[in-house]
């Protein structure tokens, strides 16, 4: 799977977090979940569960301390995926 | 400060016999039951297998939760209470309350017995598993008891007091009356009340384990849910939801919106589980003391009372109850005024009970009726002695109630018993 194809499926999934008034075409690679996209600190655990379902890697804890953008998402799915 | 006038501004209900006020008037004034076979129950070996749960169509709760909010959603009573909540307070016709500002105004007393049940139980199997992990963000709003006044909080913008209550099957006959206080007292303007249970054998087993469920209705269920009715065998468990809009007097003349009715008091009292009462029964003296309290809190006299809708849950208490009635009003015979039980059509909705019934009792006001009873053409004859049978109607008649007591006593021996009267300017 090309990295353009996994920043897709990240968009999908993020997109039923997004607040009302945050379009998905807002998201980019350089998003800040929380501070640019508004999602709420809360949802992080179910992008990251919804992550974990999708490309069946698993997160843990030290990754999703790591996860504040969506760059910062792709890399950990990357490195996952790869060991 | 004198107490301030509140009447009834919005209603919404999600009930085994009617999802929505429409559906809901329909089925109460043609005597449509909400009891139906329920093939989980036969699955699991209950004794009792029928009961009453809303039917809610596919696209439904669209309407209702945000793509986001419908992700893993697992609590059948949140998703009744939010349907009622919402409902209701459309039906008000008050807006949202804006992004930036909660309506500090409006609050919310939302009560439940139990919720999320269904999410618990998903929820402790991935624990028990050690994948506690897996649970995701929306375990615990739908799990915890005020998760349904916490949702409707913050889908409508509520700024005051935001809570729920808990009482057995008081509780929504309860809610309606501390959202009264509230107002009353000048702590609110407008308080949106109701109550909510799950549907489901996990609501329901507790009390099909204890025997007292009739078992000889599986195949003929709307027959099964007899109060006052000679042979009564236990009461019918239901689900769903009711809610009301509670606003100042003064509030709702201002916005010039639409009053169903007055409520005019009320009280709340225990029986303590002394003399006659015990957790599951009541203590007469306490019933009769709540209600007689709430008619001088009403400022009215016992014989102004024309209809009585009843906890009667079609058990051997509703003889009972019925004396109690007679007692605290000091009437009898022809004298009774109207009773009726709803529960003949949708069952025991538990905690959802008092304010499903509430909201049937508030619109017989609106539609100049009292609604007739079911499955009691064989009143019970303890029942005959203290009422006269033109005072129990079997079918929907035209009578427009002046002042009706509702009435709802729970596990626990606890009463409420609350006085709505016909709005007069």
């Amino acid at each position: 799977m090309k990295q353009e194809e996994r920043y897709q499926i990240l968009r999908t999934i993020i997109k039923i977090y997004l607040p009302e008034d945050v379009s998905v075409d807002e998201i980019s690679p350089e998003s800040n979940f929380i501070n640019e996209l508004n999602i709420n600190s809360a949802n992080l655990v179910d992008i990251v569960l919804d992550v974990e379902d999708k490309f069946n890697i698993r997160l843990e804890n030290e990754d999703m301390e790591k996860m504040q953008t969506v760059n910062d998402a792709l890399a950990i799915i990357e490195r996952k995926l790869s060991e | 400060m004198n107490k301030r006038r509140v009447v009834i501004t919005g209603l919404g209900v999600c009930a085994p016999n009617g999802v929505g006020i429409a559906a809901f008037i329909e089925a109460l004034q043609q005597g449509k039951s909400g009891i139906r076979f329920q093939p989980k129950l036969k699955e699991l070996n209950f004794s009792c297998q029928i009961a009453g749960e809303p039917l809610l169509n596919d696209n439904l709760l669209q309407n209702y939760f945000t793509p986001l909010q419908l992700r893993g959603l697992n609590s059948s009573g949140l998703v009744y209470g939010v349907i009622a909540g919402k409902d209701a307070w459309n039906d008000a016709g008050l807006p949202i309350a804006e992004k930036e500002t909660p309506d500090w105004g409006s609050g919310i007393l939302f009560g439940t017995g139990i919720l999320g049940a269904d999410k618990f139980r998903e929820s402790i199997y991935q624990i028990d598993a050690k994948n506690v992990r897996r649970l995701g963000s929306g375990s615990v709003m739908q799990v915890m008891a005020s998760g349904i006044s916490a949702y409707l909080g913050g889908m409508l913008g509520c700024g005051n007091q935001v809570t729920t209550n808990s009482s057995a099957c008081t509780t929504g006959t309860e809610g309606v009356l501390m959202g009264y206080e509230r107002i009353a007292s000048g702590k609110a303007e407008r308080m949106l009340v109701g109550s909510c249970s799950d549907s489901g054998p996990y609501l329901w087993a507790g009390f099909d384990s204890m025997r007292i469920l009739p078992r000889a209705y599986n195949d003929n269920p709307t027959e099964a849910s007899r109060p006052m009715s000679a042979t009564a065998s236990g009461f019918i468990p239901g689900s769903g939801a009711g809610a009301l809009v509670l606003e100042s007097l003064e509030s709702a003349q201002q916005r010039g919106a639409k009053i169903y009715a007055e409520i005019l008091g009320g009280e709340v009292n225990s029986g303590g589980q002394r003399g006659e009462g015990s957790m599951t029964s009541p203590n007469s003296e306490a019933v009769v003391r709540c209600i007689k309290a709430a008619i001088e809190n009403s400022g009215i006299d016992a014989s102004q009372i024309d209809a009585i809708n009843g906890h009667l849950t079609a058990t051997s208490k509703d003889a009972l109850e019925i004396e109690n009635w007679s007692s605290a009003l000091g009437v009898s015979g022809l004298d009774f005024p109207y009773v009726n039980s709803f529960k003949g059509l949708f069952g025991h909705c538990l905690a959802a009970a008092g304010s499903v019934e509430c909201v049937g009792a508030i619109l017989q006001f609106h539609k100049g009726q009292v609604f007739g009873n079911v499955n009691c053409s064989d009143i019970d004859l303890g029942i005959v002695e203290k009422v006269h049978p033109s005072k129990i109607p079997q079918k929907t008649i035209l009578h427009a109630p002046r002042i009706l007591a509702k009435a709802s006593f729970g596990f626990g021996d606890v009463n409420a018993c609350v006085i709505f009267g016909a709005f007069n300017d």
